[in-house]
């Protein structure tokens, strides 16, 4: 039976018919504009899924979830009257009466009409191309089923060598494949590089394993003899592989439009106009499935575009004023594929006329880069790059905004010579400059909002949605805000906040030396107001470093930033994970066995940390006293991952095991842990203690190195793992245990008595002046005759540790705090779990919503 | 017209110059219990609609411009004890009035 879909509604009907990126671009257009006030919107998506992110669909592979790539959960739809259906194939459009047909046999009108129905993967006509076992690389769905054969086979084969195949070589590799790519023109990505740049991107990846055959065209697919298919080429050699992944571009998924009797380019494509509509002027067609001035764009950033200017159209009435148009889009690209990094800069060819060129090719460290140039040396028209892509940024610049090239603009692609590189400042690109692409920000937008009150990078991040596409331009992005700050003379305040105006190091040295016991006090004598979340903590810490009291006295517990209030991590459902000290990382069997009971018992999932202990994940807030009571009586103490402290020292076995090993890295590892265990410091610590210069322990990318040599220990300070990897300073060589404690001690209190809150110590050294130098002059030759006081005050830490754990358990003013409710004993409805590979994980919010409409 | 006030916890139920959760008709609250203020005690939504989880009664009191506020554990924004208004957002989330009185705790409920 057919019935009619009706919509009560007096607004005029827009109808998106697709929903991947580009169509949810279109629709958040509309809403940001006040467009679902005008018009009732209504959106019909293939897949079982709301739009999610097509261009990092590969790290699907590498542990995202559908969620993570979720674009939005519908909240955003359902708050603004936005009607959406999944799993719904439009399969008709009858212009005549305006009214869409849909498979499932309803009837639908519309006013306005926009299709965003994307692209499909062009599968090339080969015998036996529908066999069992071979597959594209365009949905979630695709991905499931791939990754559910490569389970049961070694071999996987890409057809197509170009940016998707490359992407798609690198997720079968990922899958644990034998993976080949079989490209059909001479060279590798033939669209964005030149012979050069793809025959030095080919050797890369076959340096990793991947084969790569090019100039190979596949003549039929059959049943093989040792694999699952038979890949037989035209030139009579073969291949063996047990998956067949085709990626071998894409078309435009124009059915609908060819169905009602749209123009339709020759090869596809639903021709627009500059404001993406069709040749029915009520109906727009936007991204992969349009085609604009001859050409399809299969890249997200125009797709934006498209839907940006279909929606100013759209809305011209309503918002007075004529909208941005489409014309045209850079097409200018930087990834990494295979971990090879490869970038593409307008004419990569050289196609222009008159044009020259740099070449620059380095066999040896394999990188090849070209610069395509005008006539006359003056603009750069495009570039190659393969190997490097440091270089893309500031090509790219020259390239968008016409920017005349220097003198010797070949520097542009030579690599540096230990001066300082030769780059495009951001102050010499013009306010028209595209920063992002993907969001269309110019630096002009970035300046305004700078100058309307954004003074950081989030801020501008907030107003502008700059870098909140692929992310690529986030350096960038930094260095434009910085320099507009600058411009602006906005004088960084060292101030930490507007109750204090002093810095940590001077409060550290108030607190100090005026015998400052509490945050009131402080406050009452050096402060005003009455505090807030950034003085309390910092305060807080500084008080425990100097003093080491108790934290949850009633004095400070409303100091304390949350996780140190609860003495545990909270994770994003308001649950926390409990981390044990394991000095060391050493456990005996016993105790191992306790934290598998107890993590049973509360359900908890369980994880071994990078810092080789064990976190326990899911504990609601009245199960922690509990869980800690059980673990303190195993003869546990805390592991204080909640604070700003020590957290672990690494180790590997040592000269006790292994036969390598030149002095017992475990028992200097354990003595070291617990020797600091108590200390709160401006940031987190870390440690590691290697037993030979092998450094399984990894100890050079920690604050606190301790590597073991034939005289003794190198000590090195201020390494960094993280967001900015720094390796360790070599300190001191060959130190006997006496002296390396005592150089420790020194070097941790000094950090703890100067560096700026929340400053690790990678960075404190980088802005200590003087540097290296400086601190070994105060460590070692004691410039600033504070040495003793340094060990006085670390052993006055030492003297005092507490377990924070153990403390609580036994003050039930404390243990109060502990309560999920203070008028009720139940429990957190809004905390749900689902089982995940045999363990608890919190539940999506749309996973929630199943649940209680199971329930309901 | 009188307020119905409803008797919620005692005093001592709360932490000084921080937050407890409290359950309050089916609906989870977050009581301040802020003694420098005019009011005492603040009553706001228990629930962050940024970081979506019950937990806005274990942020951080702070006093900023003139006002006291929370700051959510989880994602930092802050909210005015007084009326629920995020600071950095478009979002409200709900708040009561709330008097402590001879020790107890009530709030408001309309």
């Amino acid at each position: 039976m057919i019935s009619t879909v009706s919509f009560l509604t007096q607004k005029p009907h827009i109808v998106v018919i697709g929903n991947g990126m580009v169509g949810h671009h279109f629709v958040e257009q509309m809403i940001a504009q006040g467009g679902h006030e005008e018009f009732q919107i209504t959106v019909f998506g293939e897949e079982p899924y709301l739009a999610y992110d097509r261009v990092h669909l590969s790290e699907y592979f590498t542990g995202k979830g559908a969620a993570d790539l979720a674009m939005t959960d519908g909240t955003l739809y359902s708050e603004h009257g936005v009607r959406y259906f999944l799993n719904s194939l439009v399969s008709e459009i009858n212009r005549e009466t305006k009214q869409l047909i849909l498979q499932k046999g309803d009837s639908l009108s519309y006013d306005k009409l926009v299709l965003a129905t994307g692209s499909y993967p062009f599968v090339p006509p080969i015998p036996g191309h529908k066999r069992e076992n071979t597959f594209v690389y365009r949905t979630l769905d695709d991905l499931d089923a791939i990754r559910a054969c490569a389970k049961q086979v070694t071999r996987g084969t890409v057809v197509g060598g170009g940016l998707l195949g490359l992407e798609a070589a690198n997720a079968l590799k990922n899958l644990g494949l034998e993976t080949c790519v079989v490209e059909f023109a001479p060279r590798l990505m033939p669209v964005q590089l030149d012979e050069k740049g793809g025959a030095v991107l080919k050797e890369m990846i076959e340096g990793l394993d991947v084969k790569v055959y090019t100039d190979t065209a596949t003549k039929e697919i059959v049943d093989g003899e040792m694999a699952f298919h038979r890949m037989n080429f035209a030139d009579g050699s073969h291949l063996e592989t047990d998956l067949i992944l085709f990626s071998a571009g894409i078309r435009p998924q124009d059915a609908l439009a060819r169905q009602s009797g749209l123009t339709v380019g020759e090869r596809g494509g639903i021709s627009v106009n500059n404001h993406c509509q069709t040749s029915d002027d009520d109906i727009y067609a936007i991204g992969e499935c349009a085609l604009w001035n001859g050409r399809v764009f299969g890249l997200v950033a125009p797709g934006y575009a498209m839907a940006k200017s279909a929606a100013e159209h759209l809305l011209a009435d309503f918002l007075g004023r004529v909208g941005v148009t489409f014309t045209g889009a850079d097409m200018s690209t930087k990834l990494k594929l295979l971990g090879c990094d490869v970038g593409s800069v307008g004419d990569a060819h050289g196609q222009s006329q008159g044009c020259k060129v740099f070449v620059y090719q380095d066999e040896l460290s394999q990188s090849y880069r070209k610069m395509v140039v005008s006539e006359d040396g003056k603009k750069l028209l495009g570039a190659v790059l393969v190997g490097d892509n440091s270089y893309y940024d500031t090509l790219l610049q020259y390239y968008l905004n016409a920017i005349d090239l220097p003198e010797q603009a070949q520097a542009l692609i030579l690599p540096t010579m230990g001066d300082a590189p030769i780059g495009l400042g951001v102050d010499a690109l013009p306010a028209t400059a595209s920063i992002c692409s993907c969001h269309n920000v110019s630096k002009q937008d970035i300046s305004d909002a700078v100058c309307n009150g954004a003074l950081s990078v989030g801020d501008v991040k907030g107003i502008t949605k700059a870098a909140t596409g692929c992310g690529g331009c986030a350096a960038l992005l930094k260095k434009v805000v910085d320099n507009e700050l600058l411009a602006l003379g906005v004088e960084v305040s060292s101030d930490i906040c507007e109750h204090f105006a002093y810095t940590r190091q001077d409060l550290y040295n108030l607190v100090k030396i005026g015998e400052i016991k509490t945050f009131d006090e402080l406050l009452k004598i050096h402060g005003k107001g009455h505090g807030c979340e950034i003085c309390k903590p910092a305060v807080g810490s500084i008080l425990a470093s100097v003093w080491n009291d108790y934290v949850l006295k009633k004095e400070h517990i409303s100091l304390q930033d949350t996780n140190d209030r609860f003495l545990a991590n909270m994770q994003k459902d308001g649950t926390y994970s409990i981390v044990p000290r394991i000095p060391g990382g050493e456990i005996t069997p016993d105790r191992l066995i306790v934290l598998g009971e107890v993590a049973k018992e509360y359900g908890l999932y369980t994880k071994v940390t990078g810092g080789q202990r064990i976190d326990l994940f899911g504990a609601t807030l009245p199960q922690l006293p509990e869980i800690w009571g059980k673990l303190i009586a195993a003869g546990f103490e805390t592991g204080q991952a909640y604070g700003k402290s020590l957290r672990t020292v690494k180790s590997c076995v040592g000269s006790t095991w292994c036969r390598y090993g030149v002095n017992d890295s475990m028992k200097m590892a354990i003595d070291l842990e617990n020797r600091y265990k108590g200390l709160r410091s401006p940031h987190k610590i870390k440690f590691a203690v290697s037993g030979c210069t092998r450094e399984c322990a990894e100890a050079q990318s920690k604050d606190i190195g301790v590597i073991a040599t034939e005289g003794g220990w190198n000590l090195y300070v201020c390494g960094n793992g993280g967001m900015k990897p720094r390796h360790g300073d070599l300190f001191a060589k060959d130190l006997d245990d006496e002296t390396l404690v005592k150089y420790i001690d020194r070097v941790l209190m000094f950090y703890t008595k100067t560096a700026d809150r929340l400053q690790r110590t990678s960075v404190w050294m980088d802005g200590l002046e003087g540097g290296l130098d400086y601190l070994k002059e105060v460590v070692i030759d004691d410039k600033l005759g504070l040495c003793g006081e340094l060990e006085a005050r670390m052993q006055h830490v030492v003297d005092t540790f507490q377990c924070e754990w153990k403390s609580t358990l036994e003050d039930p003013d404390a243990l109060k705090n502990f309560r999920q409710f203070v008028n009720y004993e139940g429990s957190d409805s809004n905390v749900v779990f689902v089982e995940e590979r045999n363990q608890i994980r919190p539940a999506t919010e749309v996973e929630k919503q199943q649940l209680i409409a199971k329930v309901g | 017209m009188t307020m119905p006030w409803k008797l919620i916890c005692k005093q001592e139920d709360l932490v000084e110059g921080a937050g407890v959760a409290a359950m309050v008709n089916g609906e989870q609250v977050a009581i301040f219990y802020v003694p420098e203020s005019g009011n005492k005690v603040f009553v706001i939504g228990n629930w962050d609609p940024v970081g979506k989880a019950n937990v806005l009664s274990r942020g951080l009191v702070a006093h900023l411009q003139e006002q006291w506020v929370v700051a959510s554990p989880l994602y930092k924004q802050h909210f005015i004890l007084a009326s629920g208004q995020c600071l950095e957002e478009d979002i409200t989330v709900p708040h009561w009035q709330a008097k402590l009185e001879d020790g107890d705790v009530f709030i408001a409920i309309n």
